[in-house]
């Protein structure tokens, strides 16, 4: 890995050991300048572990964190020029908005005028300018949120953590939230590292995502990667939703093959992790639910299908969430699969009917089992 | 209906014990004590209104003096008790893991179990003239006579900080218990150093604790009696020995009601004093810990 300023954050072989627990191993990766990078795990992977690390609270095992090309080991948090937005914002309840915002000037010493130009200006970016003399309890979760950032983007940071910070937000401003944060940091231009356990969040507003669990990365990649082309078993389950066989490779030709599942079924599949898949090996099956139609039966003999997957079964249940909705298809061996369907309020499928589903084998992806995913 | 007078009866036979209680206990000897202060005996079984206590108060210097005397000292003593407290409640609330929290506060309890005399004389054994103090350095050679350490304001004084500290750190274990780590964390976060972060954010924040403290002990350390009088002796000039001397000494009840009075009156104008210069209330203090 090379020196370059092109880097904001850089993280080489970063490792963390509470006692004999290993909470971050050997995690490497480099943010670009400027972008927005999420750290997206499940409760207890040891993402709020890195983001300590990264402020300066936590002192890493091993390993070395570079902010703008230098090493940040043994440096105080407070000489650390990399600011955090807190799980619970942290917004002192005994100052104001404005002591809040000041507060990182007055510890650097900047002086009375400045202070004051600088945060009416804070403020105006982050368009809340007549706050200033309001006290925290009177501010509304949205713009808590909002003075939690300023609070940190006053002091021009080369790098800004934010720890689930929409965690605590209702669903409605969670969402208005998601792209508040992205205009945010296109507006500050600044890089973001994000933490969360919700892959909405990390989907929608980020340039990169990293996938982890563990301890450790599973995947760097764009929200899109991700999605179609997980590396491992554990980012196709984690990321999206989707429907998930095991099985054991009959036969295969490196790229792709046929597998029986544990129920009997064949399908077909394209290899997509990076590993050829063996013949006999054991494997994971994923397909998402958007990848999977569903055909009337009476009518899928006469449209034929363009899938060279097929599995027969009857709906099960209509799980309508607008534009959502799902169907759950009971297939004949007994499981339950869920795909995407329109409902229309018109001629619908309804429970009890004989389906066909049909997906390409090029949306199947296929994951060498391992036993703790 | 039947329900709802069972439900007044129960508030009534609730209430009632803490009613008498505020009623006979607290009221009722303060009224008495405010008409007793305003009596004045003209001749045997002879009694007329009117101010001759007080202005006898204020005529006579050693009774106001050891008024402002008991006043400063037991300001140091508060003073003292916060600085001694604040690192103490601050180590068990936040540096103290959650097992030995308890253990921690436990230790602050015990001495609560013993009774203000027997650990007043606990005092005794150490400062006195034979005490162990004064046994001990004379073994070591460092002095040839033995000292008295009792018997001074610095004795007094020991013994009352000693007395009231737990006051203090209870509620300050508490309101810092209440302050959320990341708020620390924010402002070091922010660039604040050790101090900055000590006195912009953790004293401001504890400061309902640090005032309901610093009332409950100022107002036990100027009402003590016994910790003075044992570890000052006579000469401690505590104004609860001037109250007692009124009553008992020269029986002379209108005099004593009048001094118990004018301790209320002081000690109540320095807490609202305290309040006001730092922005306090009652209600977001002693009331909410």
């Amino acid at each position: 890995m090379t020196q370059s300023p092109d880097f904001d954050l850089e993280c080489l072989d970063i490792s963390k050991n509470f006692g004999a627990f290993r909470a971050v191993k050997d995690v490497s990766f480099n943010i670009p300048s400027g972008s927005f990078f999420s750290i997206l795990g499940p409760s207890g992977c040891g993402k709020t572990t890195l983001m300590r690390m990264i402020a300066g609270f936590e002192e890493p095992t091993g390993g070395d964190i570079r902010i703008k090309g230098r090493s940040v080991l043994g440096t105080p948090p407070n000489r650390r020029n990399v600011k955090m937005v807190f799980q619970h914002l942290a917004l002192f309840p005994m100052m104001n908005v404005y002591e809040n915002i000041a507060y990182g000037l007055r510890c650097n010493g900047v002086s009375g005028d400045h202070i004051k130009r600088k945060v009416h200006d804070v403020l105006e970016r982050i368009a809340l300018p007549d706050v200033a003399e309001r006290e925290i309890h009177q501010l509304s979760g949205g713009q808590k949120q909002r003075i939690a950032i300023a609070r940190c983007m006053v002091l021009d940071p080369d790098v800004l953590l934010l720890d689930e910070p929409l965690g605590a937000l209702d669903l409605k401003l969670r969402e208005a939230m998601k792209i508040e944060l992205k205009l945010l940091q296109h507006q500050f231009n600044t890089t973001f590292v994000y933490i969360t356990h919700d892959q909405s969040e990390a989907l929608v507003m980020s340039d990169n995502v990293a996938i982890m669990n563990q301890g450790e990365f599973e995947q760097i990649g764009t929200p899109q990667e991700l999605y179609h082309h997980p590396n491992t078993a554990f980012v196709a389950g984690f990321v999206g939703d989707s429907n998930r066989w095991s099985g054991t490779v009959k036969a295969s030709d490196g790229s792709g093959g046929k597998v029986e599942t544990a129920q009997g079924l064949s399908m077909s599949f394209n290899s997509s992790g990076k590993a050829a898949i063996q013949e006999g090996a054991k494997v994971d099956i994923f397909v998402r639910p958007e990848f999977i139609k569903t055909i009337r039966a009476a009518e899928a003999d006469r449209q034929g299908s363009d899938g060279d997957n097929t599995m027969d079964g009857v709906v099960d249940s209509l799980l309508f969430n607008g534009a959502n909705s799902r169907v759950l298809v009971r297939t004949g061996s007994g499981e339950l699969v869920e795909s995407d369907i329109t409902i229309t309020g018109d001629n619908d499928l309804k429970p009890g009917e004989d389906v066909r589903l049909v997906w390409s084998s090029k949306q199947a992806m296929c994951f060498a089992h391992q036993e703790h995913t | 209906m039947q329900n709802k007078d069972i439900k007044r009866l129960s508030l009534i036979l609730l209430f009632a014990p803490f009613t008498l209680w505020i009623a006979l206990l607290i009221l009722l000897p303060h009224i008495g004590m405010v008409l007793l202060s305003f009596r004045e005996k003209v001749a045997p079984r002879v009694y007329e209104y009117s101010f001759a206590n007080y202005l006898e108060f204020v005529n006579e210097p050693i009774y106001w003096n050891t008024l402002l005397r008991t006043g400063t000292m037991s300001l140091l003593v508060t003073a003292l008790a916060l600085l001694i407290g604040f690192p103490i409640a601050y180590y068990i609330a936040k540096i103290a893991g959650p097992r030995s929290r308890g253990g921690l506060f436990l230790l602050c309890l015990i001495p609560l179990w013993v009774s203000d005399l027997i650990r007043a004389f606990g005092w005794i054994l150490l400062l006195r003239e034979t005490g162990v103090i004064s046994s001990f350095l004379l073994w070591t050679g460092l002095i040839s006579t033995p000292i008295e350490f009792l018997y001074n304001d610095v004795a007094v004084i020991i013994g009352l900080v000693y007395t009231v500290i737990l006051f203090m750190i209870v509620p300050l274990v508490s309101t810092l218990d209440g302050m959320d780590n990341s708020m620390i964390e924010a402002g070091y976060n922010l660039g604040g150093n050790g101090f900055t972060v000590l006195r912009r954010i953790i004293i401001p924040y504890a400061m309902p604790g640090i005032v309901a403290g610093c009332i409950v002990t100022f107002m036990l350390t100027a009402g003590s009696y016994l910790t003075p009088i044992l570890l000052g002796g006579k000469n401690s000039s505590w104004f609860t020995e001037q109250i007692y001397n009124q009553f008992i000494t020269r029986f002379n009840w209108e005099g004593g009601a009048a001094f118990g009075m004018l301790l209320l009156i002081f000690t109540s104008f320095v807490i609202w004093l305290g309040l006001k210069l730092s922005g306090q209330t009652l209600a977001n203090t002693v009331a909410k810990s």
